[in-house]
């Protein structure tokens, strides 16, 4: 049962490294073990005054990261956060940010380069061998292994009452389903909250520079736009939900350069809104170049065409972006006709 | 006075007389006619057109069209403002030097009095945007925090968080905007030079575009810091990674075999 009956010798470093120190007869086994090299010391085993040496260089170590702990201090104390000083090569830098950072560096390789040296030269540099233990047990020890199992099925009798037996199984594979049902309370269901935003007819376009409703006049061929709907405030709880949802840009293309009808049928005399939202997977989007009319996603250079209903020319998005639908309504404002008629972002499983 | 009635019948009292009645006449002259000084403006102006058309006959009419109508080299002129040249031609950007995805910064060959002379020729095309007075671009006094958040908004997409610029199609490239005057990134914004998009002033107003030119000033700019040091071209996590990655676990990774590549040994093997 246990490995006290083995006996002890063979698990420890033996000596018979040792016998191979000096060299084998290789011309009569070419593969034998040649073992480990012979022992040779360093000018610090030799030489004391070498030794004293290399104490001291291990010591000096250790004392200036002590002092560079010190010094770690100090900077903190001493330099204001707002102090910037010139240092070559590196240019104008924060004094605060420089000391630390030298400082503590200082401080952990000391410490390092202190323990390396020390261990290279005064420690005891005597190779040792710890040789493996064999991997399979006794015969012994397996039979008795064995002996005790059976011996313990015997005695619960599970093999003779067939209803305990089945009823166990039952009551440990029943037990799991209670952690899956908890698991509902995860969050709640997504609902419709991929599929729509709170673009809806008659809300305003708000230009998110000025925070004033856009005009169709302020639009002009080649500007590019960002706007979010009339009524989200900044410092609401589910604003970031929102936005990363309604986020639109907007960008004016002569009617004549748009190829898409559709397009053409839902912008405003050229005027489009699309969504500032990758459909690859949802990054905002908005490197437009004014002349070819293509938008590119900075993540995964994904490239929409905006003058042909944004349909994807490169990259691996799967869909065109989403194009909101907008008029003007009669005080001369830009305003939606309605919430994005497909789901805004990335696809979903169940998007189709 | 009784100095002055003495000499009234001097010989050259009449000479003194009239050279005050000249000037008297000169002076209310000059005070009363404005109108003057505003027909010279006029002729300067005609003056500085004429002789922007034949900079422009000799240095842009073979791409841009002898009317300034465009080719098939280069866009229509009509309409681009004055702002729009003073850009593209005192940053060196025209006259371009070869077509290809995008059309390079370099030394400007015009002087500043020839590029107002072609700016008002191509002003005299069409309306369009007005080169801006120091006043319009200087940033002094604007809110840098604020010009943080609209260049985030509106220019990190291209330029980087800190106006390092960056990679675009085909070649095409958002420039870095370290050297740039606040005059021509002033200018940019409003007339959306190559592919950069514009940001006119209706939806960008001429004080957030002030608070813009602060803010990159201050990140970007020839007084600004970088407290932290070492910022690999100011391109963020990606860059500063891969620094991390090579350099950083290579110099561990050296000075590890370093050390055990050098014997302790009194006798080398």
């Amino acid at each position: 049962m246990s490995s006290q009956e083995i006996p002890e010798e063979k698990y420890l470093p033996s000596e018979q490294g040792d016998a191979h120190h000096g060299g084998v007869a290789v011309a009569d086994d070419p593969f034998a073990d040649p073992g480990l090299p012979v022992h040779k010391p360093r000018i610090q085993d030799i030489d004391e005054r070498a030794a004293r040496r290399s104490e001291r260089t291990v010591a000096f170590l250790f004392t200036l990261s002590m002092l560079a702990t010190i010094g770690f201090i100090a900077s903190y104390v001493i330099f204001p956060v707002d102090k910037i000083v010139y240092i070559f090569p590196i240019g104008k830098v924060s004094a605060l940010n420089f000391s630390l950072g030298m400082t503590l560096g200082t401080a952990l390789f000391c410490i390092g380069a202190g323990a390396v040296h020390w261990a290279r030269t005064l420690m005891s540099d005597v190779e040792v061998a710890a040789e493996r233990h064999e991997i399979a047990a006794p015969p012994e020890v397996k039979a008795q292994v064995l002996q005790d199992f059976a011996d313990g099925a015997r005695e619960s009798g599970i093999g003779r009452r067939p209803l305990i037996r089945n009823t166990m199984i039952g009551a440990l594979a029943m037990l799991p389903l209670s952690a899956v049902v908890i698991m509902r309370d995860l969050g709640p269901l997504p609902e419709d909250k991929l599929r729509k935003t709170i673009w809806a007819k008659g809300k305003l376009l708000i230009n998110d520079n000025t925070d004033e409703p856009l005009r169709p006049e302020d639009v002009l061929v080649g500007s590019l736009t960002f706007a979010r709907p009339e009524g989200l405030d900044e410092h609401a709880h589910d604003f970031q939900t929102q936005i990363a949802k309604a986020a639109l840009m907007i960008v004016r293309i002569q009617p004549d350069d748009i190829k898409d009808k559709q397009e053409l049928a839902w912008s405003h005399d050229g005027i489009v809104a699309y969504s500032k939202i990758c459909t690859h997977v949802g990054c905002p989007i908005s490197l437009y170049e004014q002349q070819t009319h293509h938008v590119l996603c900075p993540c995964h250079q994904s490239t929409f065409d905006l003058s042909d209903g944004a349909r994807v020319i490169f990259g691996p998005a799967g869909h065109a972006l989403p194009q909101l639908r907008i008029g003007v309504n009669d005080e001369g404002f830009l305003e939606a006709l309605g919430d994005f008629e497909e789901p805004v972002g990335p696809a979903f499983w169940e998007r189709g | 006075m009784k100095k002055l009635s003495a000499r009234r019948r001097h010989p050259l009292a009449a000479v003194v007389v009239l050279l005050f009645a000249l000037a008297a006449t000169g002076g209310l002259y000059a005070a009363f006619a404005p109108a003057g000084k505003a027909q010279a403006d006029e002729t300067a102006q005609s003056l500085a057109i004429e002789e922007g058309k034949k900079l422009y006959a000799v240095g842009c009419a073979s791409c841009h069209g002898t009317g300034g109508q465009g080719s098939s080299d280069g866009p229509s002129l009509v309409g681009v403002g004055s702002a729009a040249v003073d850009f593209q031609v005192s940053t060196g950007r025209m006259p371009a030097q070869q077509p290809g995805a995008q059309v390079p910064k370099k030394p400007a060959i015009y002087s500043q009095e020839q590029i107002d002379q072609l700016a008002a020729y191509i002003a005299s095309l069409g309306a369009g945007p007005i080169t801006p007075t120091g006043k319009q671009y200087d940033p002094a006094g604007a809110d840098i925090a604020n010009g943080g958040v609209l260049f985030r908004n509106n220019c990190a997409q291209c330029h980087n968080f800190t106006g390092e610029g960056g990679a675009l199609t085909n070649g095409k490239y958002a420039p870095n905007l370290e050297d740039v005057s606040p005059k021509h990134i002033y200018e940019a914004m409003l007339t959306g030079p190559q592919n950069m998009p514009s940001f006119p002033d209706s939806t960008m107003p001429e004080k957030q575009k002030k608070d813009i030119i602060a803010y990159l000033q201050n990140v970007n700019g020839e007084k600004s810091t970088s407290p932290g040091g070492l910022k690999l071209g100011g391109l963020g996590p990606v860059s500063e990674g891969l620094f991390g990655w090579i350099f950083g676990l290579g110099a561990l990774i050296a000075v590890a075999v370093w050390v055990a590549a050098h014997t302790a040994k009194a006798k080398k093997s």
